[in-house]
């Protein structure tokens, strides 16, 4: 008897453990989604192997397309997570950002003739300056935000205004398209690879991120910044200097998922392209059940919700939700995901689960 | 205390020097949705015209802001080009997506005391009582390209695309197909856009009536990348289709985009009709080169049509149509010609 009850606390508790994980919040949304979809129709996982009109093989079907089209909010969820954990706010100019950074792209590959035969400029040298630029929006941003002490969401409010005019005003608002096939692979599929290049550029983002957090003292940093700046202080850290620095690096995440929109139509729309994506990186971060208040943050919790986003996203497609209802739909199940992954309602429920826990406890005792 | 006051001081700097910025690029592109919303370019000094003949009509023009769509852009340059001086206008001109500043920038045009207010306006309710001020300074108002709900007696004339003769244009053209089966995936535009209520009404009334199946019927919001998913997830579910009907151009081409990823044909004599609208130019190349089918006109050329209003009050006549409906062509892929492109392109 008494044997059973030590083994039942020790189970629950395994629960508990579980439970209050942060990156319970995102699996358990994860699997919510995928058995839903199991249920209602197992076809949606099936994945064929065919050939493109250019004759590569390429997968498709619908897990591809989420990881495909995910892949540039996963990017942006890593930026935005490091921005949030540090300065206790968000960076609302992220879609005008890509807009600009993808324009900067279209007008080194093009040069002055917006609709050119032959890339002007390598791709490589064209990614490079719209990672500049884009960093130098992140710069702009993080020296509001750092040195002049202006809440995130009010400082990046002058970008998310005039970015996408700015953006516009980079190729003398012509809409420029590049007909070069070269240029569509980084949003599409290299020739031979049937799986979406965006993917792995996504992964490639991931490594390095995980890679920096773990070889240097980014993340304690950043961290300590975000829980107690002062304290942070008082240990011979910079906060200005850490908060600035996320800002860089969301702007370098920037570019990079401006190359993959830009690539994916070889072209640009500057007021749609990337359009309210910022709000979809920020509930990537809520999602992963990091405090948008700051701190200590979980990267892996945030992509996994970039990509439960993605699976929403896509799923709510498949059902071929009535147009006008879909974004009603997407709050319904974003409003219940972010309440249940909200700090005050999984203490709540942790101290539920201990009552239970104790009660059987001393059943069990009893 | 002192470095909030330096914050405050030294981003109202930023926000001027941006601003600044804004105003003397807008001869070729607004720079700067914030400034766009009041800035006003006058073509000309005050002094200067004065000086001259004298004899310059003044036109306050408020439209929407040019970034929106190619089409709004070519709108701006073709109105642009019209009110010049040597056409014998003074221009001023106001940029906004947002009715309260489209409104405020009107009052603004009315104590400068212009001669005419021309009005794209972003919403179609809340004009009453400042062209009813218009009219009670003698400034005459004329609408291009949307209607407002405000009585007729306040505006002179308001020319217009007609977005229901578009739709069933296009439909028409479906008809003349003949297809064996109509398997339509239909891309909405923004939900309750004049536009996307017209074309999507003729395709509706044409489904029910000739028995055509909407394989899916959903909006992209204008967008080509959301076009590409919901054409990406029709083709994942493995139903077929045989036409795509796009509300404009972008959301066609991201529609091609999806096609092309999976090998699915499309163009003349192809597996997958592609519709669009907007005549976009790079569009109708598409359709030269025969990958789309067709192509719906939505002429942004109003200009010309204004013109001929004022000179025709100005020289004692009055307008005798209130409301002047374009006119506008289908392009069918078979038939296009490159002169088309060049004229009709945007």
């Amino acid at each position: 008897m008494e044997n059973k009850a030590v083994k039942n606390t020790g189970k629950s508790r395994d629960w508990g453990k579980l439970f209050g994980k942060q990156i319970f919040i995102p699996i358990a949304a994860l699997l919510l989604l995928a058995i839903f979809n199991l249920v209602t129709d197992p076809s949606f996982y099936k994945i064929t192997l065919g050939f493109n009109s250019a004759g590569n093989p390429v997968l498709s079907g619908y897990l591809v397309t989420i990881l495909d089209y995910g892949s540039e909010l996963a990017i942006l969820a890593i930026g935005m997570t490091l921005v949030t954990a540090a300065s206790g706010g968000q960076d609302i100019s992220v879609g005008a950002t890509i807009a600009i950074a993808g324009s900067v792209i279209l007008r080194i590959l093009c040069g002055t003739n917006s609709r050119p035969d032959t890339l002007q400029a390598p791709i490589i040298v064209a990614f490079l300056v719209a990672c500049v630029a884009a960093m130098l929006c992140g710069a702009f941003n993080g020296i509001l935000v750092a040195y002049f002490k202006i809440q995130p969401m009010v400082a990046t409010l002058i970008l998310f205004t005039a970015g996408r005019s700015i953006a516009a005003w980079i190729n003398n608002n012509e809409l420029p398209i590049i007909s070069d096939p070269t240029f569509s692979y980084f949003g599409g599929f290299i020739p031979g690879i049937p799986i979406p290049m965006p993917f792995f550029i996504a992964v490639a983002c991931m490594i390095v991120i995980a890679l920096v957090l773990k070889f240097t003292n980014l993340r304690l940093y950043i961290q300590s910044v975000g829980i107690n700046e002062s304290s942070a202080r008082l240990n011979g850290l910079n906060p200005a200097f850490i908060k600035f620095l996320t800002f860089v690096i969301l702007g370098l995440c920037v570019a990079v998922a401006g190359l993959i929109k830009v690539s994916r139509l070889s072209s640009i729309n500057y007021s749609v392209i990337a359009k309210d994506i910022e709000m979809d990186a920020i509930l990537a971060v809520a999602l992963g059940g990091n405090a948008l208040s700051g701190g200590k943050f979980n990267m892996t919790a945030s992509i996994l919700g970039a990509y439960v986003i993605q699976f929403l996203t896509t799923t709510l497609y498949k059902f071929n939700v009535q147009s006008d209802a879909l974004s009603a739909y997407k709050a319904v199940v974003v409003i219940a995901l972010v309440v249940f992954s909200a700090p005050i309602v999984r203490e709540k429920m942790s101290a539920l689960g201990k009552k239970i826990k104790g009660q059987s406890h001393a059943k069990g005792v009893a | 205390m002192k470095k909030k006051v330096l914050a405050t001081l030294m981003t109202a700097t930023l926000v001027l020097g941006m601003v600044g910025c804004g105003s003397s690029k807008a001869e070729e592109a607004s720079t700067d949705d914030a400034a766009a919303a009041t800035e006003e370019e006058a073509s000309t000094d005050d002094a200067a015209a004065a000086e001259g003949d004298g004899e310059l009509i003044k036109v306050g023009i408020i439209n929407n802001d040019p970034n929106e769509s190619g089409y709004r852009t070519a709108n701006d340059k073709d109105m642009k080009e019209m009110f010049t001086e040597e056409n014998g206008y003074e221009a001023s001109f106001a940029y906004s997506l947002k009715n309260d500043e489209q409104i405020t920038a009107a009052q603004k045009f009315i104590q400068d005391g212009v001669d005419y207010l021309l009005l794209s306006a972003a919403d179609t309710a809340g004009w009453d009582s400042v062209l009813q001020d218009a009219q009670d300074a003698g400034i005459r108002v004329i609408l291009f390209d949307r209607t407002i709900d405000a009585d007729e007696s306040l505006y002179e004339a308001s020319i217009v695309s007609d977005m229901a003769k578009e739709g069933e244009t296009a439909v028409e053209w479906m008809k003349s197909q003949e297809l064996d089966a109509y398997n339509v995936i239909h891309l909405q535009g923004v939900m309750g856009s004049a536009a996307q209520q017209g074309r999507t009404g003729a395709l509706d009334e044409a489904v029910a009536s000739e028995g055509w199946t909407l394989v899916t019927q959903q909006t992209a919001e204008w967008n080509a990348e959301k076009a590409q998913q919901i054409v990406q997830s029709v083709i994942d579910s493995g139903e077929s289709f045989n036409v795509i009907y796009a509300e404009n151009d972008d959301m066609a081409k991201g529609a091609v985009a999806a096609l092309d990823k999976a090998n699915i044909s499309h163009g003349v004599g192809k597996d997958v009709i592609v519709m669009g609208f907007d005549c976009n130019k790079w569009a109708l190349e598409e359709l030269l080169a025969q990958n789309w089918n067709y192509d719906g006109q939505c002429n942004p050329f109003q200009a010309s049509y204004i013109d001929e209003i004022i000179k025709t009050i100005q020289s004692g006549g009055t307008v005798e149509e209130k409301t002047i409906i374009m006119d506008e062509k289908g392009f069918d892929a078979t038939t296009i010609t490159q002169e088309d492109v060049d004229s009709y392109g945007i």
